[in-house]
């Protein structure tokens, strides 16, 4: 089984992967702040947690995940590439033109991108859905989908909360990657939704709170086994890892100079 | 299925929920890999009978539109056929994003069907109107619409839809008692309009149940010496492009829709037409003016609407004579 220390050197090279993808989409800029907040999750997930890799991106048995959360996009690409399903030169290619690897996932199941995201709101009513038929089948492969907490104001979210809940589809578990900030700014300035953890309980999942960027929490929250479906609000800092894009909603989207690209890659170094 | 006069009488008398209900069961018993999955709506879409007998296979979504398109997506990706059945309205526009999304562009194997298309459901107001959904769906990739004709061909259609690989809408227009226009078993075929009367003078294009208006249409304008003839399109997209050409033969064409006259059926009729052929005949769209009328009941906005067999006879004579 792969180790802590191990994962966290996953992280840190997927973080590396995220700084230079921003880079080399040049003056389109990239949304780099709510995929840093995902690395760890991302290698815990991939690594440790899920039956999933490169031979099982077509398998019935393969745990799902679901990045519901699409402007998360090269997190999510840098951790496929982590485990060999996108290859190195794909990686190269972001957002260029009809590059696989696109600004939002593409429905592209045979590359990991279990389904398309970007308009918000709408992977968790898909998860339960592919949760609900996994357990029909009597199938022990679990639905993981990931939501932004901003992404938590659609109240499509919450239709799918309450179907998982009152259906209780106990084979999806939604991971909240709640970074405090959104497009326009602090989550709670935008629309506070008040105690995220407390609406996922009391719309009756299990709830597990934890550090999103600590990965012996995470293992420990992903290993419990739940028989109801289970929300994991992970505490995590967008832009995590560099420290002029951390806490700072500018950096949903942005360019990085080549100052600033030489800067992040520098601190990745020293961590 | 059996399409004898008592059971086409049964699903007349019913209307389209009734005959839905009765064709779920068929469909049921078929295909063990069919759901239904409605918002709310199992009683409305006449699907008790269908929850009795195979209650693991029928989803209350509750009343939440947009996530029941998810989850049928999530279904019919592990391979089963959902069916999801709400109004055309909640459909098809409430949870437009989502029939964008999970059956336009992911291309879900998703048959979604909407109850009251039109102003069935007059009488409850615009917001159960559908006059805008067929110009809706129509603009997203994908999704394939069909609106029958009355309840023998919804019968006809949802047992053939389910071997029709990929997304589709289904349109139900009209109530319970309404007249049918096939009193027999018939020849069907997505994507085939169907020939339901015939002349030399006019082509009558229709859809829904306006295809009975258009028969009635046709039969008035004969005793006026202008012979029609009546297509059924149950298929609104892809329109049947054989049957337009057909079309082009007769001077004058109409087209009749219980839909906003803006991007609908005889929007994309003048569509295909225009791009793809010339004619110098005379083309008339027959449909709902852009507005939304005032809440009444089905056969009272009709007339309001001027969607009935005697102003419509009259227009089209009209126009027919300035040719």
């Amino acid at each position: 089984m792969i180790e802590i220390d191990q994962l966290y050197n996953i992280a840190a090279e997927n973080r590396k992967k995220i700084i230079q993808m921003t880079y080399d989409a040049g003056s389109q800029g990239a949304h780099m702040g709510g995929s840093l907040s995902l690395c760890e999750i991302f290698a815990v997930l991939y690594h440790r947690i899920m039956n999933y890799n490169k031979d099982l991106v077509n398998d019935e048995n393969r745990d799902r995940l679901i990045l519901s959360k699409g402007h998360g996009a090269i997190a999510l690409y840098a951790a496929l590439n982590g485990i060999g399903i996108i290859t190195d030169d794909e990686l190269k290619t972001y957002k260029q033109d009809d590059s696989v690897i696109t600004a939002h996932p593409t429905f592209l199941p045979d590359k990991g991108m279990e389904f398309a995201s970007g308009s918000l709101g709408q992977g968790l009513s898909i998860g339960a859905g592919v949760a609900l038929g996994l357990s029909k089948k009597d199938s022990k492969a679990k639905v993981y989908v990931v939501v932004g907490d901003g992404e938590c104001d659609e109240g499509s979210v919450w239709e799918a909360a309450a179907f998982a809940s009152a259906n209780n589809i106990s084979n999806l578990i939604c991971i909240i990657d709640k970074n405090r900030l959104q497009y326009d700014g602090d989550t709670k300035d935008v629309m506070d939704m008040g105690d995220i953890s407390q609406k996922w309980k009391s719309f009756g999942w299990d709830i597990e709170d934890c550090n999103g960027h600590d990965i012996e929490e995470l293992v420990n929250v992903f290993e419990k086994l739940h028989d109801r479906p289970l929300a994991v609000i992970c505490n995590t800092v967008k832009g995590k890892g560099v420290s002029f894009a951390e806490n700072n909603y500018k950096w949903h989207n942005s360019t990085l100079t080549e100052e600033l690209y030489n800067k992040a890659m520098a601190e990745q170094e020293k961590q | 299925m059996d399409f004898k006069p008592s059971s086409i009488r049964m699903w007349s008398r019913l209307g389209p929920s009734g005959a839905l209900g009765a064709v779920a069961m068929e469909i049921g018993k078929n295909n063990e890999r069919a759901v239904f999955i409605t918002a709310d709506m199992t009683f409305a879409s006449g699907l008790e009978r269908f929850k009795n007998k195979y209650p693991d296979r029928l989803y209350n979504a509750g009343i939440a539109e947009q996530n029941m398109i998810g989850l049928a997506l999530g279904l019919a990706s592990e391979g089963y056929e959902p069916y999801v059945v709400t109004y055309a309205s909640f459909l098809a526009t409430r949870a437009l994003d989502q029939m964008k999304m999970c059956l336009g562009y992911m291309k879900g194997n998703v048959k979604a069907i909407g109850i009251n298309g039109g102003l069935a459901a007059g009488v409850l107001g615009a917001t159960h109107m559908a006059i805008e959904d067929i110009s809706a769906i129509r603009a997203i990739p994908n999704i394939l619409i069909e609106s029958p004709a009355d309840t023998t061909e919804l019968v006809k259609t949802m047992l053939d839809i389910g071997s029709h690989e990929g997304p589709a809408y289904i349109r139900f227009t009209g109530g319970m008692n309404d007249e049918v226009v096939y009193s027999d078993d018939f020849d069907f075929s997505i994507g085939k309009a169907n020939r339901v009367c015939s002349g030399d003078d006019i082509a009558i294009l229709a859809t829904g149940n306006m295809v009975r208006v258009a028969m009635g249409i046709s039969e008035e304008l004969l005793k006026r010496n202008i012979c029609c003839s009546v297509y059924d399109f149950h298929s609104i997209k892809p329109l049947d492009d054989a049957v337009i050409k057909e079309a082009l033969n007769y001077k004058m064409i109409a087209t009749i829709e219980e839909h906003s006259i803006i991007g609908g059926f005889g929007s994309s009729v003048l569509e295909v037409v225009n791009d793809k052929y010339l004619y110098n005949g005379r083309i008339r769209r027959y449909g709902i003016a852009d507005a939304y009328p005032h809440a009444a009941s089905h056969e009272a906005i009709l007339k309001k609407c001027g969607l009935t067999v005697d102003v419509l006879a009259d227009s089209i004579e009209s126009e027919y004579k300035r040719i």
